[in-house]
């Protein structure tokens, strides 16, 4: 069983944009999409690390800020012919509040 | 009930049309496609390399059978089930086996076939064209067993023969109609270069020669050929014969089903033929009177076919200015357009024998119509581009022939001759690729385009200096680049329309939102990219000023955090030092921000300002307030906007200095900062032509003299130095003011997104620029106006905004569980 943990309100992710959780392990990137989908990514790109959370949100897809990686939100794998997976993790939205959970999918 | 399409001919062009409408449409028809070849599609461009044993068949297989079972199409090959019979009535093709498919839309591209010259003999074993794999495999099988080959036609196809059957270790002599060899795309200058050089490697040539008949072996009864017989009566021994005296389009079929053929199946601009449900592509294709066989064409083409076929209706092709590559390891030959001298056209050219080198330029009206290189071929696509673009080249006609290196090329200069590059010669220096890992590429992963090696290998990815080469390699490789020119190209793969109509149509209908633009010019992915989305932004921002609502999510992280994030996701800080002047009390601040903070490094920057490293997002609010309060502003040194204005200490100490150079590059500044533009933007002003602050690599460059000013545009110090060219002269301050910002609102308003002002300047020409800033003062002055006008919406410290309070959720976590856990 998921432990869902309230991380905050809809509205306090710009659409198109991210926030950040921070967690012993490290940054969890949330994304929000245009039409208001969660998704929530280890905040390092499989390439070099750079964090994902500040980089441009489109469709499904996040850029990478330091090398225009192109990561899947819902998987967190590289668009071809780039190569490299990064962990997501379980996040819903209920009544306007956003739950995250730190149980990984690798 | 889905529609049935049937494609006639499983060729590159053929089978690129549904690639290209199975990517628009995957479900819309039943696909039944028939090849005369036993083969999947093959790209047909790699078998001369193929003979000359550089690859093999596997290697250029483009589709394999796996993917017509994955895309659910039918597919019949073999002579079997070659067709034969077009029933335009029933709408039906029939098989050599009788088999019949009916259609709903049926694609042509039977392709072409090689011209076998009529003449006595031409009908013994041995006797081959040059065309497809099965040509290919006789002569390699012919390279077994016998020593001496003949091939008829010293064109780009006879040549490439020619030299795969030596690389196989025959005695190869080639027989030329004409005087000079390829002279559809050398002239002859370039033909004697080319005939010496491969002479060099082994070939023997007969030029202006005519083959009278192929004769027989000597050994009675064998129908195998043993020697061909010319016309002034010599015999040269021969074993096997290749003809390769050009290529025919095959519209025998075409022709029996009554549709209007003359040389070739006529095709209007969307492909169709003269029947509305049969459609033609590739070789086998005439449109307004021309015939292509070269791959980016036959690619283009494709692309409009697929575009009707899917019933979207709006692609026309209009026709393609080709170029042409010798596959012939070893020689770079580079050609396109038209290169025959006339009354109209002035030839510049360069030609130096011993090295081998020959340039010619055939320029008509100031614009490029053709080009013959030879040796030397690195600026081929340059040129092509120019070309293809119709750009006026007097501004750069002294340097044309010297290239776009001449302009300056930090990296590569002389060594650039793609041929005589080794596999491990790195190509780009960014990302650390070799010439071999990108030819490799090309191969392995079937790529044709630039941006198919830029994802794939990296290469030409960055900073892009490399691009010319990188173009180079492909086009060696293939044959032929195929990349549009920056006028037609679209911005990006979101959407078909190019940078310069997104704007227009911005403006005409006034869209107002990134949404509207999206929405209005059907862009096909509903939130664009990580490209398009900052490029609309400026371009919407730069139309409607303050009356656009700015979108942070659709910047660059730069612009949105107001700092320069680094490797590790730390940031940089810059504040703006007006015209490179600080005082005691700027630098405390820094020092004392800089102690506080726990910065890593404190680095001079090149354009005379001080950079704080290694702070975390979360510090930059505190650490803009500290720098807020001894009155430092943001520098802009993260933005696409102006970054500083360097200047020289000027008349106020020096003893040269003829103008007062500080006050004049902080007047500059305080004019144009704040402003988004196209790409970063840097200025300095010198007080005097020694220019100690470098102003003649600068965007803008300011010059003083005795007498004024001197302005310079299209300065650049990066990746390609570029020295600026001379815009003026003018005499007071408020002079230099105006022209730099009706330069800078122009540039604003004309150049595309990521494009630095020497690219931009290059693309119209100094000429237009003068026209608009010197020569017409009333046009000068109301781009200076629309400039004050647009900075009085721009000119808002963003630290101290941020500072205050604004914009918080960018620099802190939306949560912290760390503790918790």
């Amino acid at each position: 069983m998921s432990t869902w943990i309230p991380i905050g309100r809809l509205e306090d992710i710009p659409p198109l944009g991210a926030r950040t959780v921070n967690t012993e392990e490290g940054d969890i990137a949330v994304f929000r999409t245009q039409d208001d989908q969660l998704f929530a990514l280890f905040d390092r790109c499989p390439h070099k690390g750079g964090p994902l959370s500040m980089g441009i949100v489109h469709g499904k897809s996040v850029t990478c800020p330091l090398h225009n990686w192109v990561l899947d939100l819902e998987q967190g794998c590289a668009k071809a012919p780039d190569e490299g997976c990064v962990r997501h993790y379980p996040v819903k939205l209920e009544d306007g509040q956003v739950f995250l959970s730190l149980e990984k999918n690798d | 009930m889905k529609e049935r399409l049937v494609l006639i001919g499983n060729g590159m062009a053929g089978i690129r049309t549904l690639e290209e409408l199975l990517e628009l449409t995957p479900d819309k028809y039943n696909i039944t496609v028939f090849g005369a070849e036993p083969y999947g599609n093959y790209n047909r461009i790699l078998l001369s390399p193929v003979l000359a044993a550089d690859k093999t068949i596997d290697e250029i297989m483009l589709n394999d059978w796996q993917w017509y079972r994955d895309q659910n199409i039918t597919l019949h090959t073999g002579h079997d089930k070659s067709i034969t019979h077009i029933d335009r009535i029933k709408r039906a093709v029939t098989t050599q086996d009788g088999l019949s498919v009916s259609y709903d839309r049926l694609i042509v591209a039977t392709g072409s076939n090689p011209f076998m010259l009529p003449i006595p003999g031409s009908d013994l074993d041995g006797i081959i064209g040059f065309r497809d794999i099965h040509d290919v495999n006789t002569m390699l099988e012919a390279t077994k067993n016998y020593k001496k080959a003949v091939v008829i036609g010293g064109g780009l196809l006879g040549l490439e023969a020619a030299n795969g059957l030596m690389k196989q270790g025959m005695e190869v002599t080639v027989i030329h109609l004409m005087g000079t060899l390829m002279e559809r795309q050398l002239d002859k200058p370039a033909a004697l270069l080319l005939k010496k050089h491969l002479e060099e490697k082994g070939l023997n040539f007969l030029l202006d020669t005519q083959t009278d008949s192929i004769l027989a072996r000597n050994d009675g009864a064998s129908q195998r050929v043993g020697a061909v017989k010319l016309q002034n009566g010599q015999i040269v021994e021969a074993d096997l014969v290749v003809m390769a005296v050009g290529i025919r389009p095959n519209i025998a079929l075409a022709q029996e089903a009554g549709l209007h053929c003359e040389r070739g199946i006529v095709v209007n601009d969307t492909m169709q033929t003269f029947d509305p449900s049969i459609y033609a592509v590739g070789e086998c294709v005439q449109h307004r009177g021309g015939l292509y066989g070269l791959v980016a064409p036959l690619f283009e083409q494709a692309k409009v076919c697929a575009n009707h076929l899917a019933e979207m209706g709006y692609a026309r092709y209009e026709g393609s200015i080709t170029s042409t590559k010798l596959k012939v390891t070893g020689i770079d030959l580079f050609s396109a357009g038209n290169f025959h001298s006339d009354e109209q056209s002035e030839d510049i050219v360069y030609q130096d024998s011993q090295e081998g080198v020959y340039k010619k330029l055939c320029i008509r009206d100031n614009k490029i119509q053709g080009a013959v290189l030879y040796g030397d071929t690195i600026d081929g696509s340059w040129y092509f581009q120019l070309m293809k673009d119709q750009t006026d080249i007097s501004d750069m006609r002294s340097n044309l022939l010297f290239g776009q290196a001449h302009l300056g090329d930090s990296g590569h200069g002389e060594a650039d001759r793609v041929a005589m590059m080794t596999d491990d010669a790195e190509v780009c220096g960014c990302n650390g690729v070799c010439k071999g890992t990108i030819t490799k590429a090309i191969v392995d992963k079937k790529l044709f385009t630039l941006d198919d090696v830029r994802s794939h290998t990296k290469a030409s990815s960055s900073c892009g200096s490399c691009t010319a080469l990188v173009e180079q390699i492909i086009s060696s490789t293939l044959g032929g680049e195929y990349s549009d020119s920056p006028e037609h190209k679209p911005l990006c793969k979101c959407t078909d329309h190019p940078h310069d109509h997104v704007r227009r149509t911005i403006l005409d209908q006034q869209l107002k939102t990134i949404p509207d633009v999206m929405h209005f010019m059907d862009w096909k992915q509903t939130d664009g990219c990580h490209i398009c989305r900052p490029a609309l932004n400026y371009y919407l921002l730069c139309a409607w000023n303050g009356d656009y609502q700015d979108s942070p999510e659709s910047r660059f992280i730069n612009e949105r955090a107001h700092a320069n994030i680094q490797k590790d996701g730390s940031y940089s800080v810059v504040p703006r030092m007006w015209g490179g002047i600080t005082s005691p009390k700027e630098l405390r601040a820094i020092a004392d921000t800089a102690e506080k903070f726990e910065v890593k490094t404190l680095k001079v920057t090149g354009g005379q300002r001080i950079d704080l490293f290694g702070l975390s997002r979360h510090q930059l609010p505190e650490v803009w307030s500290d720098l807020s309060a001894a009155g430092l502003v943001s520098g802009h040194a993260y933005g696409k906007s102006l970054r500083t204005v360097k200047t020289c200490v000027g008349s106020e100490w020096c003893r040269f200095g003829t103008q007062d150079a500080t006050t004049m590059g902080i007047k500059l500044e305080q004019l144009t900062w704040g402003s988004w533009m196209p790409h970063k933007f840097k200025m300095a002003v010198s007080g005097c032509p020694r220019n100690c602050s470098e102003a003649t690599i600068k965007d803008f460059g300011v010059v003083a003299v005795d007498s004024g000013w001197e302005l310079h545009i299209g300065g650049n110090g990066g990746i390609k130095v570029r020295v600026t060219d001379f815009l003026c002269k003018v005499s007071t301050e408020e002079e230099v003011l105006e022209y730099s910002g009706a330069f800078i609102q122009m540039y604003r308003e004309e150049a595309h997104y990521l494009e630095r002002t020497a690219p931009w300047l290059e693309r119209v020409g100094l000429s237009h620029v003068k026209q608009r800033l010197v020569d017409n003062d009333e046009e000068r002055k109301v781009l200076f106006e629309r400039f004050k006008e647009s900075q009085k919406s721009s000119q808002d410290d963003p630290w101290s905004e941020r500072a205050k309070g604004h914009a918080q959720h960018q620099f802190n976590h939306l949560k912290t569980l760390g503790e918790a856990l």
